[in-house]
């Protein structure tokens, strides 16, 4: 007979643990997988982990997609996971990303041919608007109708995808680009490129701006009355009443920021790593960094190592894409599958188990 | 607006709603028994890919239906063990289990798109199908439609006037008070989350045997959300969900008739028209706190520990 029985205080051990479990396990599982769909399991998963950093052949060219990779991951991620902490359920990062590029590229165009070394700060303020005006959609609707957040915000994903369209195929179209859809090359119009930064290192504005928001978010949570409260709300949202928070600022707090944050990080990858506004320019960071943000345990630190991580199983997935023939789909369905142990192996902080029959509950 | 036949609108508005009235038909279920399961989306999607291969393979529409089901069910006991006995958090765990699904079908997909579903027959209801606008609206469907009705029904009759129905809302309103009188709150908890999924399952299905009829990657394009969004339209209760779903069906296939019939309206904005209208229900809904409220089931969403 096997017990849970409750800990009185989450275990500070397997809090920091769970995630390192999780990640074995999801090794274990999809090596099973990859075996399934009749691939070598130890060398599909040297693949994807091992070799993209290791590898003579490989690493030149993937270290530097590490960064491009994690930046938006771990940006979009930050700001999710001030929500998730107070209960407030983001999952739309995919349209307020979108949102933010259009906005921001939307503006750069305006001004094109112009160079101006404004153009591009003025850009990033756009997509940060953008994304932040995209995310307060929802959070004014549940503040004064009190509509669930998950649903309107996941919708809104749909309607920034039929925008994107409409701007690819209608006013941001290139008048150069012979009928195609898509916009201009932003990374390759001076005023509007967000260049590599350090040649050799894939880090890009975005990137800094990543590693800035990890950091801020350290000290306001840690350090700010603001980071308390985002966290009380979590624990006990009564008591967080009693103690005078505010639960109307707090919505429009954490999705205005992580809408903005995901904003930017639309911005600096169209600018850059993408290059242009085209049908499928995003490629679900939105989603996969709501993944981000479990696995990194809603912490600033634990989210900059899981974008890594998650990076990896991209930067991976795409070589053993190329070596091994794996789908591309399977390492979607690898980091679905990460996010499942994650939140299963969680019981262990949460609850002690006990083996043998105890008393009675 | 000539282009576009009532006749043939209303026809294809029942189908247009069948996969979401059926997803919306599970869900509700389940959230009766207390348990919200946000990963609708990845449930249809699986069952559309496993129904579609092994109506492939045998070319029995038929088996299809009913693997889809299993399989549906399958995926939403992953979700079923997490939340039931690891006691994770029911908001991550649907929606991992969306994204899983999402990848995890296209990975079962890879050999079967651009093949082509075995149509399947419609009911012969032989010279009732015959009469004019009655025949087409109402006695030419597939069996699936007439299924999902009946479905319907079957849920109104077991929740408001079975000893099982009875106990399965007892379980969401207050799954303490059901424990202490000694029902099982795990157990009737897992049978609501399979059959949501079983019911998810086979609308992913019947988007890809019938209404699609084909495999494409990512091809519910939020369906699952707006099923989620129709429970709540229809306040928890049964015969709404076929009201919310067949307006909802209703509204995806006019965008549909617009565009094709060319009407002077950007194909963009109709084609985001099912996701705005979706939220502007949602905020008619949600307005009036006190009766969305009291319908909900008290115990929505909260994970249950016998000790706790």
């Amino acid at each position: 007979m096997i017990r849970l029985e409750k800990r009185p205080n989450p275990s500070r051990l397997w809090t920091a643990l769970t995630p390192v479990v999780a990640v074995v396990l999801t090794m274990i599982a999809g090596g099973i997988l990859f075996a399934a769909l009749g691939k070598d399991p130890f060398e599909a998963l040297r693949t994807i982990f091992w070799d993209p950093l290791f590898s003579e052949q490989f690493a030149a060219f993937s270290r530097p997609q590490l960064l491009i990779k994690a930046g938006p991951l771990i940006l979009i991620a930050i700001g999710l996971s001030l929500g998730f902490r107070a209960g407030i359920w983001n999952i739309g990062a995919e349209g307020q990303y979108i949102m933010g590029a259009l906005c921001g590229a939307g503006l750069g165009l305006a001004f094109y041919p112009t160079q101006s070394a404004l153009i591009f700060p003025a850009m990033v303020v756009a997509g940060a608007l953008g994304g932040w005006a995209w995310a307060m959609i929802p959070a004014v609707l549940k503040i004064r109708f009190g509509t669930n957040e998950i649903l309107v915000s996941l919708m809104l994903v749909y309607v920034a995808e039929a925008l994107l369209a409409s701007a690819a195929l209608g006013i941001l179209r290139s008048p150069e680009g012979g009928g195609f859809p898509g916009s201009r090359n932003l990374s390759q119009i001076d005023a509007m490129a967000n260049p590599e930064l350090i040649a050799g290192t894939g880090m890009h504005w975005g990137v800094v701006t990543g590693f800035a928001a990890v950091i801020a978010a350290y000290v306001l949570l840690n350090r700010h009355i603001l980071g308390y409260q985002i966290k009380l709300t979590g624990q006990a949202p009564r008591a967080a009443r009693f103690a005078g928070v505010n639960p109307s600022m707090l919505v429009a707090l954490c999705l205005g920021v992580s809408g903005a944050l995901a904003g930017l990080a639309g911005l600096f990858e169209v600018t850059g790593p993408a290059g242009q506004i085209s049908i499928d320019f995003n490629s679900g960071y939105g989603f996969t960094a709501i993944i981000v943000a479990f696995l990194g345990r809603l912490h600033p630190v634990g989210i900059l190592l899981a974008g890594l991580l998650m990076a990896l199983t991209y930067i991976g997935g795409e070589l053993a894409q190329f070596m091994l023939g794996i789908p591309a789909a399977a390492i979607q369905a690898f980091q679905g599958m990460l996010l499942f142990f994650l939140l299963g192996v969680d019981v262990l902080s949460n609850y002690r188990i006990r083996i043998g029959k105890g008393a009675p509950a | 607006m000539d282009a576009i036949n009532p006749v043939i609108l209303i026809a294809s508005l029942i189908v247009a709603s069948t996969p979401i009235l059926l997803a919306a038909l599970g869900e509700l279920v389940c959230e009766k028994a207390g348990v919200l399961n946000l990963g609708v989306e990845g449930m249809m999607i699986f069952g559309a890919i496993c129904g579609f291969a092994i109506a492939v393979e045998t070319e029995s529409p038929l088996l299809g239906f009913l693997c889809a089901a299993l399989a549906g069910a399958a995926l939403s006991m992953i979700f079923g063990v997490l939340t039931q006995f690891l006691l994770s958090n029911q908001v991550a765990t649907g929606l991992a289990l969306t994204l899983f699904g999402l990848g995890f079908s296209a990975l079962v997909g890879q050999g079967y798109v651009g093949l082509k579903a075995p149509a399947t027959p419609a009911v012969p209801f032989g010279p009732l199908a015959d009469l004019p606008v009655v025949g087409p609206i109402l006695f030419s469907h597939d069996a699936m439609v007439y299924a999902s009705i009946a479905l319907v029904a079957a849920v109104w009759y077991v929740l408001a006037h079975t000893r099982a129905g009875l106990i399965l809302r007892a379980v969401g309103e207050s799954h303490d008070a059901a424990h202490a009188l000694g029902y099982k709150v795990v157990r009737i908890r897992l049978l609501a989350i399979a059959f949501g999924g079983a019911l998810a399952g086979l609308g992913g299905a019947y988007l890809s045997l019938v209404r699609v009829p084909q495999w494409t990657e990512g091809m519910t394009a939020g369906a699952g959300w707006i099923a989620l969004a129709i429970v709540v339209f229809a306040s928890w209760r049964p015969w709404r969900i076929v009201l919310g779903a067949y307006l909802f069906g209703g509204i995806s296939v006019l965008q549909l008739n617009l565009q094709a019939a060319g009407i002077k309206i950007p194909v963009e904005l109709l084609s985001m028209s099912p996701y705005v209208i979706t939220i502007v229900v949602l905020v008619l809904m949600s307005r009036d706190r006190t009766r969305t409220a009291l319908n909900a089931p008290a115990a929505l969403g909260r994970s249950f520990h016998a000790s706790s």
